[in-house]
């Protein structure tokens, strides 16, 4: 069986984490099948960033650089990732599940015929055949499934194997010539831009993610708002222990609302049914009392408390490790306080 | 410009309530009841409907349809709600909404049903989606659209679109550590699948309704059924893992001693 794991690079020429991850997720799945796995890249820097990988163990390497991949475009990401593909031949193609294959990859795999996966939790090779697992609705129901149909295009989601490491060397990766048209460079990236928030407040390789609820938004028990205070305890949490920053979605709709609520919240902090499932160790829920942050946003958060006011809570009970029963606002004082 | 024809792409999904067992049927995996549990409008795709909205609003000449895939008796249920938020004019597709069918099956029937749309213009086309459903979460429908209608630009998880008057426009695409790549189109004919955007859920209009509805009974009629099933994939198992937690409830402490051991554990 011959595998490919089709890479891009970030800005800077580095390969990302998510890449180095599917280079041990291929080399695995090759070792499973008794198979070969080839290394593609594209984008800025692509030739070094093969060498970087060099001594994966791959049978041949693959690169397409240039002006055109330089920046995230669907057009030539799509035209660039089929010219790799096909390049390699390859049955099983891995990539990383990163915003930038997530875009292209469905079109490249339409363009070279294959057939396309997404969001995979597992791959690996049962009674001889490759097999995927992924989530279904929303993190609700796992699935283990397979297709027949070659080459099959899987994007594996960011957490699931470990990063490759080794040492860097010379790949000899074979350029590979992308036609690209002149339909292709009607859109033009404009690069990176902050959400509009006060502070960065989305770290995805943070060791613990912050939960945040209406409950901060609601009158306390003098019968005042607190918003401004909510903020600075959140923020002050976020800065001291380096959390990421998650967001039920009754809170962040607010905003759209045109309550007040707290400014450096936005869409982008969702976690749950119409938000982002978040990996990290560690988890904290305070103030929040809905299902999605707790039963679809923390599906893949390992260690869960939740601070609330009702010990009865339907949603953290049998989903937190531990409730806190008490007022966020006096812990979270109190926790800020401690960590310094 | 003339306005741009907004087709939104979107289906009905089972309410986020309610609880999914899986169970297996002749046609593959489906859901337990799955004919009786209620079913919303895809959040996602409700998000680009808003958005779809929002922009015939500000460039005259614009149209909304509303491209739907799913079993015909639900659909007709479905639109009973979502006809009162917006203006749109259906196109109804009759076939499986479960999230276990194939995208590839899904994304060629909605490209068909939006090439047989009377009138559509494609060089003032924009397809909008959202950028993965509540059900399958694929989020590979909308490029596999865009693919087949042979439209050379994409954008996921859109959160923002402003139209230039020259009928160019600017996008913001989420990305990895909550930024945003902005970009830049030169114009129509683009598929953009859509994030949250930042419009609130329209409140209910039932002149909207009504006006809609018109249009709704004659769209659900003359639905096309579309063979839409697991296709080329072959499920070993469907499950929900054991998830439950011993959860430990830790109450009547005082504040200094929960903030210590959180502490503790986060320093663990």
């Amino acid at each position: 069986m011959k595998i490919l794991a089709l890479l891009h690079t970030q800005d800077d020429g580095a390969l990302p984490k998510a890449a180095l991850e599917v280079v041990t997720a291929a080399a695995g799945l090759a070792a499973q099948a008794g198979g070969t796995f080839a290394v593609a890249v594209l984008g800025a820097g692509a030739t070094a960033a093969a060498d970087a990988v060099a001594a994966c163990g791959a049978s041949a390497f693959y690169a397409v650089e240039g002006d055109a991949v330089a920046q995230p475009r669907y057009a030539t990401d799509t035209a660039a990732a089929a010219a790799l593909m096909q390049a390699a031949g390859a049955e099983v193609v891995l990539a990383p599940g990163t915003s930038r294959f997530a875009r292209c990859l469905p079109g490249a795999a339409y363009r070279t015929g294959a057939q396309v996966d997404t969001h995979v939790a597992a791959v690996s090779v049962e009674a001889g055949a490759v097999q995927a697992q992924r989530w279904f609705y929303r993190q609700r129901i796992l699935g283990a499934f397979s297709r027949a149909a070659r080459p099959w295009v899987l994007l594996v989601d960011s957490g699931v194997y470990a990063p490759w490491s080794g040492a860097a060397g010379a790949a000899q990766a074979q350029p590979v010539a992308v036609a690209f048209g002149a339909e292709d460079s009607r859109t033009a990236a404009q690069g990176l831009q902050a959400p509009a928030a006060d502070a960065q407040t989305i770290r995805p390789d943070a060791p613990i993610l912050l939960v945040a609820g209406a409950g901060w938004t609601k009158k306390q028990k003098d019968g005042q708002y607190h918003i401004g205070e909510a903020g600075a305890l959140i923020q002050g949490f976020l800065q001291k222990a380096q959390a990421s920053l998650g967001s039920s979605k009754s809170l962040v709709d607010l905003k759209s609302d045109g309550q007040e609520t707290l400014n450096f919240m936005s869409h982008m902090n969702q976690v749950g049914q119409t938000g982002s499932t978040p990996r990290h160790p560690k988890g904290l829920s305070t103030c929040c009392h809905g299902e999605e942050p707790h039963a679809v946003g923390w599906r893949f958060i390992n260690e869960r408390r939740a601070i609330n006011l009702d010990a009865n809570c339907g949603w953290a009970q049998g989903k937190a490790d531990v409730v806190y029963v008490g007022d966020a606002f006096e812990i979270m004082a109190k926790v800020n306080a401690l960590l310094g | 410009m003339n306005g741009f024809h907004i087709v939104v792409c979107g289906s009905l999904v089972p309410d986020p309530l309610q609880t999914l067992e899986p169970v297996t049927t002749p046609q593959g995996p489906g859901l337990k009841n799955e004919t009786m549990l209620p079913s919303v409008l895809d959040p996602w795709s409700a998000h680009a409907l808003y958005e779809a909205d929002h922009l015939a609003k500000q460039v005259a000449g614009s149209k909304v349809y509303l491209v739907s895939l799913g079993p015909k008796a639900k659909l007709q249920q479905l639109m009973m709600t979502v006809a009162q938020k917006v203006p749109f004019e259906l196109v109804a597709i009759d076939g499986s909404a479960s999230g276990f069918t194939d995208a590839h099956l899904v994304a060629a029937a909605l490209a068909e049903a939006i090439t047989a749309i009377p009138g559509l213009d494609k060089s003032r086309l924009l397809v909008f989606g959202g950028c993965a459903s509540a059900s399958r979460d694929a989020g590979v429908t909308m490029q596999l659209v865009c693919e087949r209608l042979g439209i050379r630009d994409f954008f996921s998880g859109v959160d923002e679109l402003k139209v230039a008057p020259d009928g160019s426009f600017s996008v913001l695409e989420r990305v990895e550590g909550g930024q945003y790549l902005a970009s830049t189109c030169q114009g129509a004919p683009a598929v953009l699948a859509w994030a949250t955007g930042n419009l609130p859920e329209p409140r209910n209009n039932p002149q909207v309704g009504m006006a809609n509805m018109r249009g709704v009974m004659p769209a659900l009629m003359k639905a096309k059924p579309a063979a839409v099933g697991v296709g080329a994939l072959s499920y070993a198992k469907t499950e929900i893992p054991a998830q439950k937690r011993a959860t430990r409830v830790v109450k009547d402490v005082g504040a200094d001693e929960i903030a210590r051991e959180i502490v503790a554990w986060i320093k663990g």
